[in-house]
């Protein structure tokens, strides 16, 4: 008899399309292109209505027929949906109509995006039924992986560079993970897991159980899809580290149009990097379809990908949607994460520093025009990565509990301000 | 002195399973003809029909990726270690 898998039909080379049974596998046998999940659509199409939708809790798993589980997800039943925030007084700042802020700064439970793709990697590692999750991270996945792991009493194995935030270590340590601390960058790291992986039978989130896990991130577009009106905004700007988010939240917009949700309207997804690691915009500026690696040297930890494993797709994406590319300074980092606090009181990490800074590079530059509506994926929360701006914000001026000294204080700003 | 070719387990069918191999070779490129020679059908899984390393195997000598070296030109001499993998995943 065959196998329940859902609304899933293979796995399917993107390389090559050779077709593979749904398991913990990630690699084409043939070519070593990367695999995908392919679905039943006509299937999904009869199932995934806007009133269906509308009907379920706000979380990402009310489009659950275009996740890849097979069954009903059993990890993460409360990610998602995080606010759709119109962004008015950044949007004068930045000098354009209209703009947006998909805020997974406070998605559940770690504060990142990363609680998508986990709660779709998790749910299906137990479908497949292993006892041990892990995963090569820049921070914001090891995170997930250990807060998610352990509500669902999975074992769980996270690997990091060992110079990460010391916010986005304890944030991992704290859950009882076994957190490893590799004295390299994130691309050795992830070398090394592409070797453990093929030597234990765990399930590594970001290799083995890739194809599921990726998935996950599609939840972004279809939310600001349904949150935006039910339409594609005409500009999505998208931070950029290995490029899946990017090539998802595509692929996300793309099945929307397909199943008749949203209507085929002319949309961008432009990408964000840091310049100290910015091999997809030094790529897209160039007009490449190919990328060069690179050694990362930036502040945006969680963006410090060298070797991005989806970036001939990211590249792609932003040839077919008439995208762009660029890449922002440390400085223009933190400008970015202090306007988008000072503006909106959303404070992002590192990350979100590079999306509002390449956004305003973007806008002066044209490539989204003033007229145009916007939307920035702010993807992190700042509270992780403070050490990226500690020093950088001022301090607090201490007084004594004493009217009298913070009068003189106030009288002192007053005349400092006149 | 040979230097030592780590295969990953995609292509382990090729070598009867062996999952370290030794070559003579003085650059990638040789080594990966020699591979062939010995394990008939391996080189068409590292390289595409122009030649050229495919997109998505990652080829390390010594822990260092061959594309911050002189890809199939990356000299190798006694006792480098040579990794091949697939699809570097992460992200």
């Amino acid at each position: 008899m065959k196998e329940h898998s859902g609304y899933m039909k293979a796995l399917k080379c993107r390389e090559c399309g050779r077709e593979y049974p749904l398991t913990a596998n990630h690699v084409c046998e043939f070519d070593f292109g990367p695999l995908e999940v392919a679905y039943d659509y006509d299937r999904i199409k009869k199932s995934l209505t806007k009133a269906a939708i509308a009907s379920r809790p706000k979380t990402m798993w009310r489009y659950r027929e275009l996740l890849p589980v097979a069954n009903d997800p059993t990890v993460g039943l409360q990610v998602g949906f995080t606010p759709l925030v119109k962004a008015d007084r950044l949007a004068k700042k930045l000098g354009i109509r209209e703009l947006w802020i998909k805020n997974d700064t406070v998605n559940y439970p770690t504060l990142s995006f990363k609680d998508r793709v986990v709660s779709v990697a998790l749910s299906r590692s137990r479908e497949l039924g292993f006892d041990t999750v892990a995963c090569a991270s820049t921070g914001n996945l090891a995170n997930s992986v250990a807060a998610q792991a352990a509500s669902a009493g999975l074992k769980a194995y996270v690997f990091i560079p060992s110079d990460l935030e010391q916010g986005k270590i304890v944030n991992s340590l704290i859950y009882g993970a076994n957190v490893i601390g590799i004295k390299g960058h994130y691309d050795e790291v992830n070398r090394l897991c592409a070797e453990i992986a093929g030597k234990f039978g765990w399930a590594f989130v970001n290799v083995n159980m890739r194809p599921y896990y990726a998935e996950g991130s599609k939840s972004m577009a279809y939310e600001i899809a349904e949150q935006h009106g039910w339409r594609v905004p005409q500009h999505t700007v998208v931070p950029v580290a290995s490029g899946s988010l990017l090539t998802k939240i595509q692929k996300g917009y793309q099945e929307f149009i397909k199943l008749g949700l949203v209507p085929q309207t002319k949309y961008a997804v432009h990408g964000a990097q840091a310049t100290g690691c910015s091999p997809i915009s030094v790529a897209q500026k160039a007009g490449l379809d190919f990328f060069k690696p690179v050694k990362p040297d930036t502040i945006a930890k969680s963006l410090a990908i060298g070797t991005p494993a989806d970036g001939f797709y990211a590249l792609k994406v932003m040839r077919d949607t008439n995208g762009a590319a660029e890449d922002v300074t440390d400085d223009e980092i933190r400008d970015g994460i202090k306007l988008l606090a000072e503006t909106e009181g959303i404070f992002a990490e590192t990350a979100g520093g590079v999306t509002v800074g390449v956004a305003k590079k973007l806008i002066d530059s044209g490539k989204i025009p003033r007229d145009d509506s916007a939307v920035l994926c702010v993807t992190g929360n700042g509270l992780k990565t403070l050490d990226a701006v500690v020093g950088h914000v001022g301090k607090p001026r201490e007084i004594k509990p004493s009217l009298r000294e913070f009068e003189a204080l106030i009288t002192n700003e007053e005349k400092v301000n006149a | 002195m040979p230097k030592k070719v780590r295969i990953p387990t995609p292509l382990r069918k090729f070598t009867n399973n062996e999952e370290l191999v030794e070559v003579n070779a003085a650059t990638i490129g040789e080594a990966i003809v020699e591979l062939q020679t010995r394990f008939p059908g391996i080189q068409e899984r590292l390289v595409d029909e122009k030649g050229e390393v495919r997109r998505f195997v990652n080829v390390y000598v010594n822990e260092e990726d061959i594309r911050f070296l002189k890809n199939k030109q990356t000299p190798l001499k006694d006792g480098d270690e040579i990794s091949i993998i697939p699809a570097i995943a992460g992200g």
